[in-house]
């Protein structure tokens, strides 16, 4: 049996699985310490289901913590920003184009050294060995115990970041090193970015790791627990003690693969309807489709890996107006049960449309006795136009595929949409985040530019594939369940030997025990 | 004569989106360095071309290679004003101020990256009128100015000298050189005077950048439509004509590289009146526009692919399956559609077996 959790900005949710089956779930407030509630919740789930701790296989825990603690600047470490790329990149020193109050918090130690690669491996610089052991002395002086260590096209070849990092490790023993590889793809500013972000979560990722732990023992769970990342496959605690900011964006990706489990489905759309919006987003080989766009995470511009969610302002306390044929984007939100007409207040929202209609009975259908057909009908209609509208542009193709509906405002879609194959309404989906992250998997990506000339297309896409199936086996899948989830090529203009950016992505099972 | 704000840039970003008709790479990085040199107290300084005395040397800078790289391989900032001061020496003149080769794109912002660190004036001018693929693309080639003497320099100042016998040839060798430089360099070259610059430049255009991005801001602000403001205030530039010529959704997006270019299509089903499926070829940029094999726009007009929400220019590498868009073609400058013009940039040019007809006749 396993459990998953979702540690959220408000509620705490665990769920108790056996295999892909549910056997029960528990929701707390979630806890500034979060170890509490972690506790609080696995002890109620455990004592409802009456399993004891010796059954639990595995944990898993999804959780928004580090995100938040970037957009809150909160419990943040000064970092020592390590770039490898002069004389080149010169124009733009590490920290470029932060909100000045998080570039304050991580402190402004950059250092700018020679070093990097080009795109075909070769160095733009040997690695200035000198130039980086007296940086490493002048970090030693200030006290800084995490560096970020950014090498130009390192996701092309990362021998000079391991390098640096060795030289650093042994300079300054004990600092924390988040190296650029390991975290984004090309894109130098965004990926650099990125691990800056990681170096200075490192002591809060070592505290919130060593809460979860001490949550387990304090409950007698023996079982290895896994915190998810952003692309639904799970890491061990030990990485994430080093790579908190893989975490980022789980919560949805959770939601989704919680979804796709709960329905039965690896190929639909999902729309996940709340108070005030949808997300609506595509589940391919029952992973999230990922965004090829940058993204901002509390200011600060990166490549993460990102599900690819649309939101429209499509949910349970939307406003109802020009008698229904307009709703949203505005809502009532989290005051639904005050201000919707059926709860007594005095607003027109997408949940009195449905009570009125007589599809659902929730609050006092008498005061919304009222409406027309016509408001109605329009209403409902341009409720499956908006559902439908962003489930067909999320699509990556026009064949009709099934349709996930989870959240609180699932109740709107009562009909067929024109874009889905079926519409699946699955139980317990309140808590999909917590059960994605119960049947999160393992993973390896291999992200990289190939000269694909001289070769073929596919002898070089086979490379690629066996190397992100070696690096989700090094992660902890177990080996014959690894399978090729995801592959891109895109050409690149300009460049010889028909150069080829290359993503593979493979998971497996985790091997348990 | 302006100086470039902020507020500009941002805008600039923007309208050279859409002046790169889906190629021409992202202005981002460009942007980024100009700010950072109006942070530490730098101005750039924009110039009418009329602004310029016709003895006055004019040496236009742009980035040359992969937007790709550019992304990876920051630029040290120097390398375009190293070939400008060593084009500088070669041709044993100063220069009184530089300008853009291409205004669509990365390349409206390198100019004002060399203008903020030397101090030259930015001339309000192009060679491209918009992106183009190639160097000898450009209206000052076919007015008979020489693209070289042309110099590429990397960021360790490294550069090439290029002297060759026609601007073709210059394009040719400087890829190459491009190549060994690790796929990204700045280059210098056009050199010219001002009276050149008048007689051979598409003028305005980085002011038209700037405008581009600004109504689009404003007309969202204001909650007017963007579109269409854009294409009401077109008449007040050169490029005096632009309509709305398909509204859909992307079904379709194929791409690959062959020789170094990035070939493709992408198609799009018509919404509301707007029956059939647009296919649009895509050679680095948008490069001609059919509905059921009849020619709806075609190179050199702009053909731009903007989100029909947003407003948002999508570049090529950023076109999806399920985007609702608006296809917007305007039409070029009258210096940019001379027979002469067509030949090197017309749907010749880029081997498209097509005549050229301007956007207005094909209504």
């Amino acid at each position: 049996m396993r459990i998953g959790i979702d540690v959220g900005g408000t509620n705490t949710d665990a769920v108790l699985m056996d295999g892909l089956d549910v056997l029960g779930w528990r929701k707390t407030p979630t806890t500034p310490d979060v170890g509490s509630g972690i506790m609080t919740v696995l002890r109620e789930l455990l004592a409802a289901t009456k399993v004891s701790a010796g059954e639990i296989k595995a944990v898993m825990i999804g959780t928004t913590h580090f995100t938040n603690a970037i957009v809150e600047r909160r419990r943040l470490v000064e970092v020592a920003a390590v770039r490898l790329g002069l004389p080149a990149t010169r124009s733009l020193p590490p920290l470029t184009d932060w909100p000045s109050d998080l570039a304050a918090a991580v402190g402004r130690h950059r250092y700018m050294l020679r070093g990097g690669n080009e795109f075909d491996g070769r160095e733009i610089a040997p690695l200035d060995e000198r130039g980086l052991r007296e940086a490493a002395q002048d970090i030693k002086r200030k006290n800084v115990t995490a560096a970020a260590i950014s090498s130009v096209f390192s996701p092309v070849t990362a021998e000079m970041e391991q390098r640096a990092a060795s030289i650093l490790a042994e300079e300054v023993p004990g600092i924390r090193l988040s190296l650029s590889h390991e975290i984004g793809r090309i894109g130098f500013l965004e990926r650099e970015n990125a691990t800056i972000m990681n170096a200075c979560l490192v002591d809060l990722a070592f505290a919130v790791v060593s809460s979860f732990r001490r949550a387990l023992e304090e409950l007698k769970i023996e079982a290895p627990f896994f915190i998810s990342q952003n692309d639904g496959t799970l890491m061990a605690p030990q990485h994430v003690e080093r790579y908190p900011v893989l975490t980022f964006a789980s919560g949805p990706t959770n939601s989704m693969r919680g979804a796709a489990l709960l329905a039965g489905l690896k190929e639909a759309m999902v729309v996940d309807i709340g108070g005030t919006t949808s997300d609506v987003g595509m589940l391919m080989h029952g992973f999230p489709r990922e965004a090829a766009v940058s993204v901002d995470i509390g200011g600060v511009r990166t490549n993460f890996r990102m599900p690819d969610v649309l939101a429209i302002g499509l949910g349970g306390g939307s406003l109802v107006r020009d008698e229904g044929a307009r709703i949203g984007p505005d809502s009532v939100g989290y005051e639904l049960t005050k201000r919707a007409l059926v709860f007594g207040g005095d607003e027109l929202t997408t949940t009195d449309i449905v009570v009125a209609a007589g599809l659902e009975d929730i609050g006092d259908r008498s005061r919304v006795k009222h409406l027309s057909k016509g408001v109605i009908k329009t209403a409902l209609e341009t409720i499956h136009r908006m559902a439908d509208t962003a489930v067909d542009r999320m699509k990556t193709s026009a064949a009709p595929l099934p349709v996930i509906l989870v959240g609180g405002g699932a109740i709107l879609v009562s009909e067929k949409l024109p874009s889905a194959s079926e519409v699946v309404r699955p139980p317990h989906s309140s808590v999909a985040n917590a059960i994605g992250a119960a049947v999160a998997q393992v993973g390896g990506e291999v992200d990289r530019v190939f000269a694909v000339e001289g070769s073929s297309r596919d002898a070089v896409l086979d490379i690629a594939k066996r190397e992100a199936a070696e690096r989700a086996v090094a992660a902890g899948a177990e080996r014959s369940s690894v399978k090729i989830v995801d592959v891109e090529d895109v050409p690149l203009a300009y460049l010889p030997g028909n150069a080829t950016r290359i993503r593979v992505k493979a998971v497996g099972d985790l091997l348990i025990q | 004569m302006w100086r470039i704000t902020e507020q500009d840039l941002k805008d600039l970003a923007v309208g050279a989106a859409f002046l790169g008709t889906g190629g021409g790479g992202d202005p981002y990085i460009g942007r980024l360095m100009v700010q950072a040199a109006l942070d530490a107290g730098k101005s750039v300084t924009i110039l009418d071309p009329s602004e310029v005395a016709d003895d006055a040397l004019v040496i236009p800078t742009a980035m040359m290679g992969a937007p790709t790289v550019l992304v990876e391989k920051i630029p040290s900032g120097e390398e375009a004003v190293a070939s400008l001061r060593k084009l500088e020496a070669h041709l044993g003149r100063k220069a009184f101020a530089t300008m853009p080769i291409e205004c669509g794109g990365i390349n409206s912002t390198i100019p004002l990256v060399v203008g903020a660190l030397t101090g030259l004036p930015v001339v309000d001018a192009d060679g491209m009128g918009r992106a183009f693929p190639e160097l000898q693309m450009e209206t000052f080639s076919v007015l008979g100015v020489r693209s070289s003497p042309m110099v590429v320099t990397n960021e360790y100042g490294d550069n090439a000298l290029i002297e060759a016998r026609d601007d073709k040839f210059v394009e040719w060798l400087s890829r190459g050189v491009t190549i060994r430089m690790g796929g990204a360099a700045y280059i210098a070259e056009y050199a010219m005077s001002g009276v050149d610059v008048k007689r051979t430049a598409v003028p305005n255009t980085i002011s038209l950048g700037v405008k581009i991005g600004r109504c689009l801001r404003e007309a969202k602000k204001n909650h007017k439509n963007p579109i269409e403001t854009l294409l009401e205030m077109l008449p007040e530039t050169l490029y005096s004509y632009g309509r709305v010529i398909w509204r859909g959704k992307v079904v379709d997006v194929r791409r690959e590289t062959k020789m170094g270019w990035a070939l493709g299509y992408a198609k799009i089903e018509g919404v509301d009146e707007w029956r059939g499926t647009m296919e649009i070829q895509i050679q680095n940029e948008n490069l001609i526009a059919r509905v059921d094999g009849k020619v709806r726009a075609i190179v050199p007009d702009l053909i731009c692919i903007m989100e029909a929400e947003t407003a948002e220019p999508i570049t090529t590498e950023y076109l999806r399956y399920g985007q609702r868009v608006v296809v917007v073609s305007v039409a070029v400058p009258p210096i940019m559609r001379t027979p002469e013009a067509l030949e090197v940039f017309g749907p010749k040019g880029f081997r498209i077996d097509e005549p050229y007809t301007p956007i207005e006749q094909l209504a």
